[in-house]
């Protein structure tokens, strides 16, 4: 199909407005991380850092409990991904592999679970960990954030499964291996990139969760950054500089980790429900 | 497995018990040839920690939330770990007052606006896609990509940066566009500008899912089908509602139910921004019931508030559910 020159010029305009757009947010906090705070309170916004500074950097860095929080959250995340990873795979493959009465219940039983309201059921498992003397300790945190993880990982990864040849199984076990050896050395392998894309999801959910961290613990040195963060710049007052920075320092992990993994991410996203 | 002995040791409530998810009673989807191979309770066995995690950490709490929801629960009960059950005090309590259906109102309205806002832009956006060149459509997937993947928290702050009253980059740019009197307006003052910046936020960081599954969803449109519109003397206009939109409904159905769900439970940007301020008038029902229950600590109406909450949602994820097994009807 031809287009005129107008027909192919307004898709493109359109794009880059729209870039500027998504982008400008994120560009406008790493940039006002960097800037010396003259540039960051002066009459007219300074729209490309040329003075770079990392005072900035190094007040949120030194701030209290700072490296805690990053030990507490890096903790919490890792550990509610790896175990919902390790109990979502041996639910994924019976899912997508065996065929048994109530199998298709258990997929909407997960489905439903997917969905579930966390943010509303807040009071109700505050009373639980509360009546189990958990309050302010990781514990809580890393099982509720396996729990919120675990029904789309299972779906995702029953995926993943099926789309692995029944043939690669089969051969494998003509050639003497047991199933469970056979998913060890020929499902297993293939299933890593789909495991990492996964993972992305948990990554996510775990390192952005605030509402059940702000009921459960109210000692500081129990919290997560989330938390920190939205309470930094009250501490802070309008020191945009350090709020930006510490920012900066939440984000970039998860969007390095999106960058990498999105594109693995999203043909398994269009099959379940997420939200980076 | 670790996490079987810690999700566990919490196991001797016996409300565990008593938590169970309901299941559509079906079983007639089963294999034939199946049951009679060795090791019919593999599957099972492989099932059982996923579904144990789910009815003790999901069913649980839910239980938990009934009953609390039937319990006078306010600062000495709770100390005291008294159980005084009322009866349906609460909610007689919470429904007759003027102020939750305020927050009803404000929620419905609120939900209603993103995502109307959200499945219409994204919906654009996704069409653009399938419409750039290679390069561009790079470009604009990396802007959208880096929305999507900003935390919550992070983004919450930088949009209290970019709206800050004194030298935020928006109240600069509006006062250059010659809206002086915007030139030092406090966007967190109000209930209306307050929720504006919170519903640019949502749909700032919402629109790139919808965009992106969009466009790999019209990928997968046959050509053929163009071609035939195209022999058929169909226009642009007429190809996209006779090809494209028919081929998208199914997709937008269940996005827009997705996004409903999504927004009307949203908690964190609302509370970062503002707490639900100025004067509470940007708590929505999840907000509304936090402050209630635990800020107030009327824990019991706290709860009846949540119930009442979890119940319209059950009610909008069931017929989401249903719709999208409906459609995936061949895949199960």
């Amino acid at each position: 199909m031809k287009r005129s020159l107008f027909g192919r010029l307004w898709p493109n305009a359109t794009a880059v407005v729209l870039f500027a757009g998504f982008v400008f947010p994120v560009y406008w906090m790493f940039a006002t991380a960097f800037k010396p705070t003259g540039d960051i309170i002066s009459e007219n916004p300074v729209w490309f850092p040329t003075n770079i500074t990392l005072s900035h950097f190094k007040k949120a860095v030194d701030a209290d409990h700072f490296w805690t929080l990053v030990v507490n959250s890096v903790t919490v995340t890792v550990l509610s991904v790896v175990f919902s990873l390790v109990i979502a795979l041996f639910a994924a493959f019976a899912l997508a592999r065996l065929r048994f009465k109530g199998r298709r219940g258990l997929i909407v039983t997960f489905m439903l679970a997917q969905m579930a309201p966390w943010e509303v059921m807040i009071i109700a498992i505050y009373m639980i960990v509360r009546d189990n003397d958990m309050l302010n300790s990781l514990v809580p945190l890393t099982v509720f954030y396996t729990m919120m993880v675990l029904p789309l990982t299972v779906l995702t990864l029953r995926g993943y499964v099926a789309a692995v040849p029944k043939e690669l199984e089969e051969s494998a076990m003509v050639d003497g291996c047991t199933r469970v050896q056979a998913f060890r050395r020929v499902i297993f392998p293939l299933l890593a990139p789909g495991l990492m894309a996964t993972s992305l999801f948990g990554f996510i959910t775990a390192w952005n969760e605030f509402p059940l961290v702000l009921i459960l613990n109210k000692d500081v040195e129990k919290q997560t950054l989330p938390l920190w963060l939205s309470q930094f710049q009250t501490a802070f007052g309008d020191d945009w500089g350090a709020t930006m920075a510490a920012s900066s320092l939440f984000a970039l992990p998860i969007l390095i980790l999106f960058i990498f993994l999105q594109r693995k991410a999203v043909s398994g996203l269009t099959d379940g429900a997420v939200k980076g | 497995m670790s996490v079987q002995t810690q999700g566990t040791d919490t196991a001797g409530e016996p409300a565990v018990r008593k938590a169970r998810i309901p299941r559509p009673p079906r079983g007639a989807d089963r294999d034939p040839a199946s049951p009679a191979r060795r090791g019919a309770g593999a599957p099972y066995l492989l099932v059982l920690p996923a579904l144990l995690a789910t009815v003790v950490l999901l069913g649980w709490p839910l239980v938990k939330n009934g009953m609390l929801s039937f319990q006078n629960l306010n600062p000495r009960q709770l100390i005291q770990h008294l159980t005084e059950w009322n009866g349906v005090e609460n909610y007689r309590s919470v429904l007759s007052e003027p102020e939750f259906w305020h927050v009803v109102e404000r929620s419905v309205f609120f939900t209603a606006v993103n995502v109307v806002l959200i499945v219409g832009i994204g919906t654009l956006i996704g069409l653009l896609l399938a419409r750039l060149g290679k390069r561009m459509r790079l470009l604009l997937m990396i802007g959208l990509v880096l929305a999507w993947a900003m935390p919550y928290v992070a983004a919450t702050t930088v949009y209290q940066w970019l709206f800050a009253q004194r030298f935020g980059v928006v109240n600069w740019v509006l006062d250059r566009l010659g809206w002086h009197s915007m030139a030092d307006h406090n966007w967190l003052g109000s209930q209306f500008s307050t929720f504006f910046v919170v519903i640019v936020l949502i749909v700032w960081q919402s629109v790139p899912f919808v965009a992106i599954n969009l466009y790999a969803a019209t990928t997968t449109i046959p050509k053929e089908l163009y071609e035939a519109a195209a022999l058929d003397g169909a226009g642009a206009w007429q190809s996209f509602t006779s090809v494209t939109l028919p081929f998208l409904r199914p997709f937008l159905y269940s996005t827009t139910f997705l996004e409903v769900i999504w927004v009307f439970k949203s908690f964190t940007q609302l509370f970062a921004m503002n707490e639900g301020g100025p004067d509470r008038l940007t708590e929505t029902l999840p907000i509304y019931a936090y402050v209630e229950g635990v800020g107030n600590q009327h824990f019991g109406v706290g709860a009846a508030i949540s119930f009442l909450t979890i119940v319209a949602l059950l009610v909008i994820t069931s017929y989401y559910l249903r719709m999208v097994l409906k459609q995936e009807e061949d895949e199960l």
